[in-house]
């Protein structure tokens, strides 16, 4: 079996630019990520993207081609279309890849496994038609596809960004229905001085806003009572702005109101997770190098907090020294020295963080679904099954499972995991640490016995 | 292009056949396999098997499982899969998703 000395999961910018600075300081790395090519969500492709589609989607994602040749360069091991489905102890790591399982050992591992989206459970959310619009900018950054007739529904930067590069392409959105309010607005304005020091995301939310509006874009803010309508696939967007009742027909709706960590391997590695209110989210407890309360286990980027794509890349060359430091490949006060920018560029990359969180709050009747919404896409549990099963006397979500098969599909709670927590704790009267997550359990992702039974056995090979 | 599909294509690349239910389609060699069905005016991936609701892919990232569809009796996701000569996918029979 191979051994390392760290394993990296995930080949985002965190896990690009960690893979990197450690492969520099001498440590053997692994990177293993699920996507054919490396960029993670936020540069998905970009080797090829950045030359067929650079102008519609920008220089910040053109940024991502910096990362891909500094990986390429390092002589790190990248294994592509990775599957990891299991994380021992010691650490044995078991993936996934073409149809064959196969593990290799490590001394440390690196998670950089960015973020998912903020589940957005609105009446009609799981029809056919509506996605995430991360999904949508997945579709027009990998595949050059773009929704002809998309409403954009949520709040928040990603919201305005993949309004502005459909705009760019050809095709703007039919409309954007957005959630924030004006008092949300007033008391972002506290933080503004503050964001003021992040002024180059400051001017390009402007700029963005101004494309979208020059296209005549209609938006509609501070809307409420949001529906999708539809018998078998979304046909328009019911709501209400400004006190009128609207309904937009359309062929596509793109969900968006934020992104959370996604902490699914964390958690399985048993890390401390505790409630960041700021962000309406569960985060991994970690020290300023991005170390987790189990050791040697560290965590990069998005799935450590969200910071954005720069913020991703420095955390990840700040795990990577510390990494190394403890290796034995890095004196401490070299670490220290190479660190202390690094270190400024955080706060600067952080500094718009307060004001946009304040700005743009994830949608509260999201966050606290009607009764017949279904809010555990996988096994259609809806919010009121959940409440109903709290007055039964059901405290946790682990036993939400047991009582109603919630989070018991396929994607094992990545999307129904907040809000079964949001659900309890409202119901129960207490905090979301108090109330607490699924506990996750491998495999983190399906593996099938016809690829177990390929299992690579280095080993075995060796015998025969 | 198909004219009738919710999604534009906006690149040329060479098409192979795939076949989706029993439906003959060409689709872009290499391309993502649910961006490609997508683009080609496929709207429901699967049935889900609990209500038998309609669903089609929704995160694109491999994370929501929306997107499954069976390829030689596996179920698999289609948004984490490429388009290659020959492919035959089906449904997955309600009932029949991964558990």
């Amino acid at each position: 079996m191979t051994q390392r000395d760290l394993a990296i999961i995930g080949a985002g910018p965190a896990g690009m630019a960690a893979a990197a600075q450690a492969a520099a300081f001498g440590l053997s790395v692994t990177l293993l990520d699920e996507q054919p090519r490396p960029g993670g969500q936020i540069y998905r492709d970009v080797d090829r993207a950045a030359g067929l589609r650079g102008e519609v989607l920008g220089a910040d994602y053109a940024h991502g081609t910096t990362l891909t040749s500094a990986l390429r360069q390092s002589g790190v091991e990248h294994i592509s279309g990775a599957v990891v489905w299991a994380i021992e102890d010691g650490f044995r790591l078991s993936y996934t890849r073409a149809g064959r399982a196969a593990q290799l050992t490590a001394g440390r591992i690196l998670l950089a496994t960015g973020a998912l989206e903020r589940p957005m459970p609105l009446p009609g959310w799981t029809l056919p038609g509506v996605m995430t619009a991360g999904a949508g900018q997945i579709l027009l950054k990998q595949s050059g596809v773009l929704a002809r007739r998309a409403v954009l529904v949520g709040s928040g930067p990603l919201l305005y960004l993949i309004a502005a590069q459909m705009v760019r392409a050809g095709t703007p959105p039919a409309a954007m229905v957005e959630t924030q309010s004006l008092s949300d607005m007033t008391r972002a304005a506290r933080h503004l001085t503050g964001a003021l020091r992040g002024w180059r995301y400051m001017i390009k939310g402007l700029k963005m806003l101004a494309e979208i509006r020059r296209a005549g874009v209609p938006r509609y803010t501070g809307a409420t009572g949001i529906a999708i309508e539809g018998a078998d696939r979304a046909e328009a967007v019911r709501f209400t702005s400004r006190g009128r009742a609207q309904r937009l027909a359309c062929d596509t709706v793109f969900l968006h109101h934020g992104v959370v960590p996604n902490t699914q391997a964390a958690r399985s590695l048993d890390v401390a997770h505790i409630w960041n209110s700021a962000q309406a989210c569960f985060v991994p407890q970690l020290d300023a190098w991005g170390e987790s309360s189990v050791q040697d286990v560290y965590i990069a980027g998005d799935g450590g907090g969200i910071g954005g794509a720069k913020a991703a890349e420095v955390a990840g060359r700040l795990a990577a020294l510390q990494i190394a430091q403890q290796s034995g490949q890095l004196p401490a006060s070299n670490r220290d020295a190479q660190a202390a920018p690094l270190r400024r560029a955080l706060a600067h990359e952080l500094a718009a963080r307060p004001f946009l969180d304040a700005a743009y709050p994830p949608c509260a009747e999201a966050l606290a679904p009607a009764d017949s919404t279904v809010i555990c896409r996988c096994e259609e549990v809806t919010a009121g099954d959940i409440r109903g099963y709290a007055k039964l006397g059901c405290t946790g979500p682990n036993q939400t499972k047991a009582f109603g098969r919630a989070g018991m599909g396929p994607c094992q709670g990545r999307y129904c995991g907040l809000t079964v927590t949001a659900l309890l704790s409202a119901a129960h009267g207490q905090p979301p640490d108090t109330t607490g997550h699924y506990r996750i359990r491998p495999p983190l992702k399906p593996v099938t016995l016809g690829e177990l039974a390929a299992m690579e056995d280095a080993g075995q090979d060796a015998a025969e | 292009m198909n004219p009738a599909s919710p999604f534009l294509e906006t690149e040329d690349a060479p098409r192979v056949d795939v076949s989706f239910d029993g439906a003959s389609l060409s689709l872009p060699d290499g391309a993502n396999l649910a961006a490609a069905l997508l683009a080609v005016g496929v709207e429901v991936f699967r049935h889900t098997p609990v209500s038998g609701a309609p669903r089609a892919p929704f995160c694109m990232m491999g994370a929501c499982f929306d997107c499954l569809v069976e390829v030689d009796g596996v179920t698999r996701q289609a948004c984490m899969m490429e388009v290659s000569e020959g492919l035959v996918l089906t449904r997955p029979q309600a009932g029949e998703a991964w558990e």
